[in-house]
């Protein structure tokens, strides 16, 4: 399937280094690690920093995941602790 | 708490306001909604939550020089653009001139998956960077509620509002939440418990057929506010509440009279009239002249130059001006001149808000000077009692505060509660003219009162109306043992009246004439006794003077009968010589 053969762009929002972000990282990189070995870019946007992001990407809760590619936008917010909501939200089972 | 805005219309310095805007919301409030803290606004479907938040914020723009960020969670900023742009307010031009900021948050439950502990803290700074991009002083949260259904984790939401609310406060700026209606409280989430400053109910409900928007301050920390359920619409320019209560009694009025266009009438009112800015109630049985009066005045009013605002509920404008025409008052060229202008409505046409709104829409469109409500009775049948006197009271204020003298017409049934009915609306006027009419003798005639009058000496008696084809006219009644006497009867009266004074001028003269009879009579028999007596006195004299020569002539011949008989000389000398006497001279 081609659509799996692609990398992977997962934007994970945080506001500062909170214990929160950092669980969410962790446990987003982990879960990535185990279902799309090297194919995948996570890319973290403190909207501490850049703010006006927040509106566009219709951020709500922090931390939130956007699963930007494959198609369709997929998010799932929370500190990503549930690693069984975190598959299946990011339909990571599929691309095993 | 950092209180901002040089606009706030306080009266309490502790607690300053901010003003909405919206006509009537701030007068209920005393000056708007707490400045710096959230308020709710809480209403079921379709009564008008998002507009009143949209109206807080666009006033607030455009003027109260103070931006809002206006934060949707069901509308998309389009829709909200299109949604108020028919209300006349241009969201985008605004939205362009960073006056305001609209942000849509969408959320979509499908969409998002939870995994694990958050927080809103992506709203928050949402929220912040819209707030700080234009140093907005107002923001709109609506509605709040649309998180509930897409968040699962309500115990993090409840946290999450909680603080959000806390952080609106510290934040400075003025909120407006909305929230649907519960059925067990006030908000269906139960938002009311993290927004204790200020709540505003919104409800709207139907009765006998016609729909009535009400709103009510159910909850104003730290302030007096009216707690009345006020009546509100959506018009064309908004959203305007009308306060009843809460307007003060505190008019100027003026000293100034004006003509009533019937000389005997401004006579019964002291001389010279209403006082300018009056209120005054005309009532009447059917076809008593209400409308004829009420003409009358307005007519007078655009011969000063005034302009004359007609209310006519019940007559289309031409039907008025023809039957004008027929007694006499021409208002057609007024109305071309541009002096006098009709307004004809049918009173169910709408509410009782809506018609108080097109009124109010047309007094600031025409100023006029003189306003007739022709007959205000029409509208009491699209609202309660209570409603009606509000609305008249309301009308009245408004009047008055804008020195305009109101004339309304009242239609009332015969018989004897035609004052009493109309007694809670009495109290508002400032005059009250009672047109009736008398049956009797097989006619019926009208007659006019001033049953009150306040600041004047007007005339407390009852004159005929009549109404003829040169106009309108005021005569004296009589009034008498058989009652009050109009029409044929008091013409047979005056004729009664004045036979009864020529009998007694001619029985004046009689008596004149007789006496000068007498005194001719008495004349003549003085004349004639004076000519009797000078007659005698005449007589006497004559006697007198015979009675001398007659002794001189008797002592002549009685001496020389005593010379013939050789007598004593001495004896009756002159009785002699009688004979030669009677023939000359003594």
């Amino acid at each position: 399937m081609t659509r799996h053969s692609k990398i992977w762009q997962l934007l994970l929002y945080v506001i500062d280094q909170t214990p929160r972000s950092q669980a969410a990282l962790l446990n987003l990189k982990r879960a990535c690690e185990t279902h799309l070995k090297g194919r995948y870019r996570i890319k973290v946007i403190d909207l501490e920093k850049h703010p006006q992001l927040a509106k566009g990407a219709q951020i709500l809760a922090i931390p939130t995941v956007v699963r930007r590619l494959p198609s369709p936008v997929r998010t799932i917010i929370g500190n990503l602790s549930d690693t069984e909501r975190l598959i299946v939200g990011l339909d990571l089972r599929v691309s095993r | 708490m950092k209180q901002k805005g040089p606009n706030s219309t306080s009266r309490n310095p502790c607690l300053p306001r901010c003003p909405t805007g919206i006509q009537g919301l701030d007068e209920i409030t005393g000056g708007g909604l707490p400045r710096g803290r959230p308020t709710l606004v809480c209403g079921g479907a379709g009564c008008g939550k998002t507009l009143l938040a949209a109206e807080f914020l666009v006033h607030g723009a455009v003027e109260f020089d103070e931006p809002g960020v206006f934060m949707s969670f069901e509308e998309s900023e389009a829709e909200l653009t299109a949604n108020v742009a028919s209300l006349g307010f241009d969201l985008a031009g605004l939205v362009k001139r960073k006056k305001i900021v609209l942000d849509y948050v969408h959320i979509e439950p499908s969409e998002i998956q939870e995994s694990g502990e958050y927080d809103l803290e992506g709203l928050f700074v949402r929220l912040n960077h819209a707030i700080d991009s234009i140093g907005a002083k107002r923001i709109v949260l609506d509605t709040l509620e649309a998180l509930f259904a897409g968040l699962r984790n309500e115990a993090i939401l409840r946290a999450e509002l909680r603080r959000l609310f806390r952080w609106i406060k510290t934040k400075g700026v003025t909120a407006v939440i909305t929230a649907e209606r519960g059925r067990e409280q006030l908000t269906r989430n139960g938002l009311e418990e993290y927004v204790s400053d200020c709540v505003i109910l919104l409800d709207h409900r139907v009765v006998d057929q016609i729909a009535t928007r009400k709103l009510r301050v159910i909850k104003y920390r730290g302030a007096l506010h009216g707690t009345n359920e006020f009546p509100f619409l959506i018009g064309n320019t908004g959203i305007s509440v009308l306060p009843i209560t809460s307007l003060g009694l505190n008019h100027k009025m003026s000293n100034e009279r004006i003509g009533t266009g019937v000389p005997r009438l401004d006579a019964m009112l002291g001389g010279r009239g209403f006082f300018r800015g009056s209120s005054v109630l005309l009532t009447g049985t059917p076809g008593t002249g209400k409308t004829i009066v009420a003409a009358n005045i307005a007519s007078a009013a655009c011969k000063r130059g005034e302009r004359a605002l007609f209310f006519s509920f019940e007559e289309s404008p031409s039907q008025i001006i023809r039957n004008m025409h027929s007694i006499g008052l021409d208002l057609e060229p007024l109305v071309k001149q541009g002096l006098l202008r009709f307004h004809s409505a049918r009173p169910s046409l709408y509410g009782l808000e809506m018609h108080l709104a097109t009124m109010f829409k047309e007094i600031a469109l025409f100023q006029p000077q003189v306003v007739v409500v022709d007959p205000v009775t029409s509208l009491m049948d699209s609202g309660t009692p209570s409603e009606c006197r509000a609305m008249v009271t309301r009308l009245v204020d408004y009047l008055k505060a804008g020195h305009v003298t109101t004339i309304f017409t009242s239609l009332t049934q015969g018989g004897h509660a035609l004052q009493q009915s109309e007694a809670s609306m009495s109290s508002l006027m400032d005059s009250w003219l009672l047109l009736q009419d008398f049956e009797g003798n097989g006619e019926r005639n009208r007659v006019l009162y001033v049953l009150k009058a306040r600041g004047m000496a007007h005339s407390n008696q009852v004159r005929e109306f009549l109404i003829s084809k040169n106009g309108v006219d005021l005569v004296d009644a009589y009034i008498g043992a058989s009652g009050v006497l109009t029409g044929s009867a008091r013409a047979a009266q005056e004729a009664l009246e004045k036979a009864t004074t020529l009998a007694s001028l001619q029985e004046a003269a009689r008596r004149k004439r007789e006496l000068g009879r007498k005194r001719e009579v008495l004349e003549r028999q003085i004349n004639g006794l004076r000519s009797d007596y000078e007659t005698e006195a005449l007589e006497l004299r004559r006697i007198d003077q015979q009675v001398g020569t007659r002794t001189i002539v008797l002592s002549t011949e009685m001496a020389a009968s005593g010379r013939l008989r050789q007598a004593d000389a001495k004896i009756n000398v002159g009785m002699g010589d009688k004979p030669k006497i009677l023939n000359g001279r003594p």
